[in-house]
């Protein structure tokens, strides 16, 4: 279990360190192959219709000068120790983790992520929390009633979740419950408040998820009743209620348990579509902006920060599943 | 006395969209304490949804069944799904084909035994694992302190069904339905599991069902054999007579598709021409007149009408239309000389 464990998180390491080349990669030499200068990039720092001189000192300054390998081993140095910018005449210091620097707002990345990840954080958690609780009992309901009412009704449910998209359900239920908008408010300041205005949006994202872990939960169920083991269950005379929720239930949700991690992981990224809609200060709508503002260096951070969760969200879900299913252990 | 259980015009039939599935149709049967029956047939002449059906594991809303499950002489058809859920795993148990995919994955032999022991009887974990380990030791299992904690996909399928056995009869049950035991395990193991089954039916004293298609399994181990066909008896016999005077030639067909080492390997095997009836649509009259090579030899009675199952002496019972004697002599003289060894068949 712990050379399990341990060889996991080394390939997770292993993981980060290559997905960060690949992002690098694409950032700083994709423009390149298609055709950017380095001119051109450096241009982009200064002012406009800037001078050649102008150009030659920023792209020094800024080291695109420099082979990409260079440049990666900078980044990579930043994040351990911190680097310095220089920017006009005064030096910037950039503390560790630097993710980079951005001349646009002249601020470093890092410090605004961490900001706007409290936001995700909280939007993911209570979501989360709703529907996993949500969508796993609805499908058990529905798996154990197959054919009646309550199952098909789930199940129209179900499908009007997975199919309507956020900005239709966010924009609906903000229409109808909440037309002065969403105000995000710290939890360390007031948790009732910080819980009231995230309701709204924490519902909203729930829908989507809990229709469709109601539905896996449902065809997980149904498939694990099926199995000889539940008949074993059965013939040695335990009653129907510790058959579905000890031996089908267990069954069912391993693999959605790894699902919810992903989900979990891929969420942290950023809920780009629930942020925008409610005008939450998060991840995603950091990413958002960033794009829109063609920010290169706060774009490479939060590319970064979404794969670092993805990479994480894989290693916490690899060893969940080893702990619940004893046959992972072994292989 | 009345006997351990007692089967009497059991008829299981689903509801289906394409009609009505009549997988056991008007089955009677009974087992002594301490007997063995084995129930031979084909896929889908009814053996497993007979043993499911004493078991009580049909999903009542979608199983009728009708007719009589005498357990100790209590009606299991009639009484509540409470009341033969307490009789499951206590006074009546069963092991699967595949032991691998009965046994539950994420939970320890020892402790789904336990789980099968603490259902009917109130014991503390630790009595309970004790016992445990106890019936893994009595099936044969080494060292089987240690390996009460492994899981099943850490033994192998003969330790595995051992295991099985071992949940099985934690609870000492009068009767074991053995499901195809064997027929998930190699050639090796077969045997081994079957003189298991066998030792500790003697200690325990159990009453024993065996399923299988395999005439060979049951060869060594049934006191009597139930041959099955489109969810009818079509002989039931002592094993005795089955092997040495057969009646039905549905029975001559399973015993001639047996391959035997003592046989010429030129010689070819007896088939039973054609596959098994739909059970929605069975054959009018005897269900096996069209597979029959002796059909026409009643003059269009196995066209239309059912024969019924009658004694034909010593409790030799078969559901035949070919009289007594044409039967004997057919066996004689067609069947039995391709069966025996080192004949040029």
């Amino acid at each position: 279990m712990t050379r399990y464990i341990l060889t996991r998180v080394l390939g997770a390491v292993l993981m980060l360190v290559v997905t960060s080349i690949v992002v690098f990669g694409i950032f700083f030499i994709v423009p390149r192959l298609a055709g950017q200068t380095t001119d051109q990039l450096a241009a982009q720092y200064v002012a406009k219709d800037p001078s050649p001189e102008e150009i030659a000192a920023i792209k020094q300054k800024l080291g695109l000068d420099q082979p990409v390998v260079i440049q990666y081993g900078r980044f990579v140095k930043g994040i351990v120790v911190g680097r310095e910018f220089q920017f006009g005449p005064d030096t910037e210091y950039c503390p560790p983790p630097c993710f980079g620097y951005s001349f646009k707002t002249q601020r470093p990345v890092w410090p605004d992520l961490v900001d706007r990840l409290s936001v995700t954080f909280s939007l993911a958690i209570g979501a989360s929390i709703i529907w996993l609780v949500a969508g796993v009992s609805i499908g058990v309901l529905s798996a154990l009633r197959r054919g009646t009412f309550f199952d098909r009704f789930a199940m129209i449910i179900a499908l009007a979740g997975v199919s309507l998209p956020i900005f239709f359900t966010g924009l609906l239920s903000l229409a109808l419950f909440k037309p002065t908008g969403v105000n995000y408010v710290p939890f360390t300041d007031s948790p009732f408040e910080w819980a009231y205005n995230l309701l709204l949006p924490w519902i909203t994202l729930a829908f989507l998820y809990a229709a469709l872990y109601a539905r896996l939960t449902r065809a997980g169920m149904l498939e694990t009743m099926s199995q000889d083991f539940i008949r074993t269950a059965r013939a040695k005379g335990l009653p129907e209620r510790t058959v579905t929720t000890k031996h089908a239930l267990r069954a069912t949700l391993t693999p959605i348990l790894t699902l919810f991690g992903l989900d979990i992981g891929l969420l942290l990224g950023g809920a780009v579509l629930t942020e925008s809609t409610f005008s939450l200060p998060g991840i995603g709508r950091y990413a958002i902006d960033a794009i829109g503002n063609n920010d290169l260096p706060q774009v490479l951070g939060v590319t970064m920060l979404a794969a670092f969760f993805i990479v994480v969200a894989n290693l916490i879900v690899d060893i969940l599943y080893a702990v619940a299913d004893p046959r992972v252990r072994l292989s | 006395m009345t006997p351990l259980l007692e089967v009497d015009d059991l008829r299981v039939h689903f509801p289906t969209d394409d009609g009505l599935v009549k997988s056991v149709d008007g089955l009677s049967f009974s087992l002594e304490r301490g007997q063995t029956l084995g129930i031979v047939g084909e896929s889908g002449s009814g053996k497993s949804v007979t043993s499911l059906a004493i078991m009580g594991l049909h999903n009542r809303r979608r199983a009728r069944i009708t007719g009589e499950i005498r357990l100790d002489g209590e009606n299991l058809v009639s009484a509540s799904a409470d009341r033969v859920r307490g009789l499951r795993g206590k006074k009546m148990a069963m092991i699967f084909q595949d032991p691998l995919s009965a046994m539950h994955p994420y939970y320890t032999i020892g402790a789904q035994i336990v789980e099968a022991y603490r259902i009917h009887n109130p014991v503390s974990k630790a009595v309970a694992r004790k016992h445990a380990v106890e019936m893994l030791r009595r099936v044969g299992i080494p060292r089987p302190e240690d390996r009460v904690d492994d899981y099943p996909h850490q033994f192998s399928g003969g330790m595995r069904q051992r295991a099985m056995i071992a949940m099985a009869l934690s609870c000492d049950p009068e009767l074991l339905i053995a499901d195809e035991p064997t027929t998930a395990l190699d050639v090796t193991v077969q045997a081994q599991i079957l003189d298991l089954i066998r030792d500790l039916q003697r200690d325990f004293g159990t009453g024993v069902i065996i399923i299988t298609h395999d005439l060979g399994v049951v060869a060594e181990l049934a006191d009597d054999i139930l041959v099955m066909y489109a969810g009818r008896a079509a002989e039931y016999a002592p094993a005795d007579d089955i092997f040495n005077r057969p009646e039905h030639p549905y029975t001559w067909g399973l015993l001639g598709s047996v391959p035997r080492l003592d046989r010429e390997p030129t010689d070819r095997l007896l088939q039973i021409k054609g596959t098994p009836p739909s059970l929605i649509n069975v054959p009018r009259g005897c269900p096996f007149h069209p597979r029959c090579p002796y059909a026409e030899l009643n003059g269009g009675r196995s066209e239309s009408v059912v024969p019924e199952l009658v004694d034909t002496g010593g409790g030799h019972r078969v559901a035949c239309h070919l009289p007594q004697e044409t039967k004997h002599r057919i066996w004689a003289e067609e069947i039995a000389p391709r069966l025996e060894g080192g004949s040029n068949g």
